[in-house]
């Protein structure tokens, strides 16, 4: 399954990184390199195998559906690189 | 008085033989005589921590006559610049967070606090704990403190030079692939991972969830018993913590290990490991044979599959982390950006460096429409294999023996062009991550001069065990760490 130039470009979007074409050049390489090794994994009959999401079974964690104010909003809103009152400012979506 | 242990540190603070001060003072001293060269450090809290300490003496003296000091009381630590602590800059190594300040502490570093331990810098890292060398920094690179020609390890490669040059009395790391305990092996300390879920991820920036996990670096297997003591538990805020009963995990490091089962795993000690890493960890094993352990050498098949699966898995997981590093809330912001979305993909791609690019475009193709069953699935179901063949080979044996890494410290330089190669070096650590293990990395020899780590790894919240037997290992080896 090997990835060319425009794939790169593809998944360069989806991932929302505006990278270069000598990027796009070295990483369509480069992830071919890694997508090769791990193309022996093909070779592993896994059709009778559970997928592991959780490495130490623990079961599903549930708490009440209650919102708990963060104790330090300001220094959350302090990090914002444009902050106007509570609100973060972006530029113009409409 | 920078080279005692974190043990024999803190008898002598509850003896009243030296003070909390001149802890902090000693390795002010060793910090200024050595990081222009090891760099372990991006920021230090000298005064902050002199003023600690003072608070700490007043405690150690009034305990002298009353209760039992806190654990760490006036004990000198440092942690990986991952780890949130109120106030303080938190990095990752990463340009994308140059500049921001942390609104809250990580549970982990906040229970070293509440055990009277002083805080005094954060260590340097590859930038998200990304890569197995400290290359990958953004910010600056730190030196092995055997050779400062070659590579400290990595991720936790501050931590692990910063405890090697006794610049701290001990520290915490991450560990997503080996991030603890390759580093802790290069530098010639001890490394350990817990159980996934033993300590808290709470404050911890993300990679990997599936996989991270915080523990400490220390000169000793007691000193990261001690530390493990402080840092496990239950915790609310981390839905993947274990509530269970609290152990002493320094309890059984004295008792023999007389009848203990241990395992060489064969497919670890094959093509691609040095001779010289080999032959340390094989004269290791016969020493515990020497003590009463039985020895023998069991195959794990499906390991030969686990360095491709990891990398699938870590990399699908860190490309969803790292979606929220984009200019709006925290960080770097592309101040030339038109729209939203020059804005998102503007600031990423000139905050995140060459290697959390790569493995987020990795990341994102594995689990993009057509190919998530072929990549991300298949990984997952791999590392259910991987889990059955531990399974199968805890049922005999009590742990399992392997190097930490394949081969001694590496120079600058010598795996960055290759990352793939780069990749490698995580051959021994990654099945421990993909199967929730603890995992220790203890040294246990020289392979030319430089240090050899053997790694341990045993059954699912075994760790007093696993600290038992990695205490015989230390006991065994009569290693001597360096003294800077």
């Amino acid at each position: 399954m090997a990835i060319n130039i425009a794939d790169a470009r593809h998944v360069a979007d989806l991932a929302r990184l505006d990278l270069t074409e000598q990027e796009l050049a070295t990483y369509t390489e480069q992830l071919n390199q890694i997508l090769d090794y791990a193309q022996e994994l093909e070779q592993v009959n896994t059709d009778k195998v559970e997928p592991t999401y959780h490495s130490v079974a623990a079961g599903t964690a549930l708490r009440e559906d209650k919102a708990v104010d963060f104790p330090n909003q300001a220094g959350i809103l302090r990090n914002g690189p444009e902050v106007s009152g509570t609100s973060f400012v972006v530029p113009r979506i409409l | 008085m920078q080279h005692l242990t974190l043990k024999e540190l803190r008898d002598k603070l509850q003896k009243g033989e030296t003070t909390a001060v001149e802890a902090v003072q000693k390795v002010f001293a060793q910090i200024r005589k050595h990081e222009p060269v090891i760099k372990a450090y991006l920021q230090t809290f000298e005064q902050a921590a002199l003023g600690q300490a003072q608070k700490a003496d007043e405690l150690l003296k009034k305990s002298g006559t009353e209760a039992r000091p806190a654990p760490l009381l006036g004990v000198p630590l440092a942690v990986k610049d991952n780890l949130n602590l109120l106030n303080t800059e938190t990095t990752c190594a990463s340009k994308i967070l140059r500049g921001y300040v942390s609104p809250y502490t990580a549970t982990a570093v906040q229970k070293l606090i509440e055990a009277g331990a002083i805080i005094i810098g954060k260590t340097n890292l590859d930038e998200f704990a990304m890569g197995s060398s400290t290359e990958n920094s953004a910010i600056q690179q730190t030196s092995n403190p055997w050779d400062t020609g070659r590579v400290p390890g990595g991720s936790s490669g501050g931590a692990a030079a910063a405890v090697a040059a006794d610049e701290c009395f001990g520290g915490l790391g991450s560990d997503t692939g080996g991030s603890i305990r390759q580093p802790a092996a290069f530098c010639g300390i001890v490394g350990l991972k817990p159980t996934y879920g033993l300590v808290s991820r709470y404050g911890l920036v993300a990679f990997a969830s599936s996989l991270d996990q915080i523990g400490p670096l220390a000169k000793t297997v007691e000193d990261a018993a001690i530390i493990l003591n402080v840092i496990a538990g239950y915790d609310a805020a981390d839905s993947t913590s274990h509530a269970r009963p609290p152990q002493d995990y320094t309890a059984l490091l004295g008792q023999d290990i007389k009848g203990k089962k241990i395992a060489l795993i064969k497919e670890l000690l094959g093509d691609g490991i040095a001779d010289t890493v080999r032959q340390a960890v094989e004269t290791a094993a016969d020493n515990l044979r020497t003590q009463g352990a039985v020895i023998e050498t069991v195959s794990l098949p499906t390991f030969q599959h686990a360095l491709a699966a990891y990398y699938l898995v870590a990399t699908s997981e860190a490309s969803a982390n790292l979606a929220r590093f984009d200019g709006v809330r925290f960080g770097y912001r592309q101040q030339s950006a038109k729209n939203v979305l020059e804005l998102f993909k503007q600031s990423r791609a000139a905050g995140f460096g060459a290697e959390v690019k790569r493995r987020i475009m990795l990341g994102t193709y594995a689990l993009s429409a057509g190919y998530y069953d072929a990549y991300y699935l298949k990984a997952q179901k791999i590392r259910t294999l991987i889990k059955q063949d531990y399974c199968r080979a805890f049922a005999q044996y009590d742990a399992l023996i392997s190097p930490t890494a394949p081969t001694a410290a590496f120079k600058f330089g010598e795996k960055v062009g290759s990352p793939l190669s780069m990749y490698l070096s995580d051959i021994a650590t990654i099945p421990v991550n993909l199967a929730g293990l603890p995992g220790i990395s203890v040294p246990c020899g020289l392979a030319d001069g430089l240090p050899v780590g053997l790694q341990l790894v045993a059954a699912e919240f075994e760790e007093q065990k696993l600290l038992q037997i990695a205490a015989a290992v230390e006991r065994g080896s009569k290693f001597a760490r360096i003294r800077l």
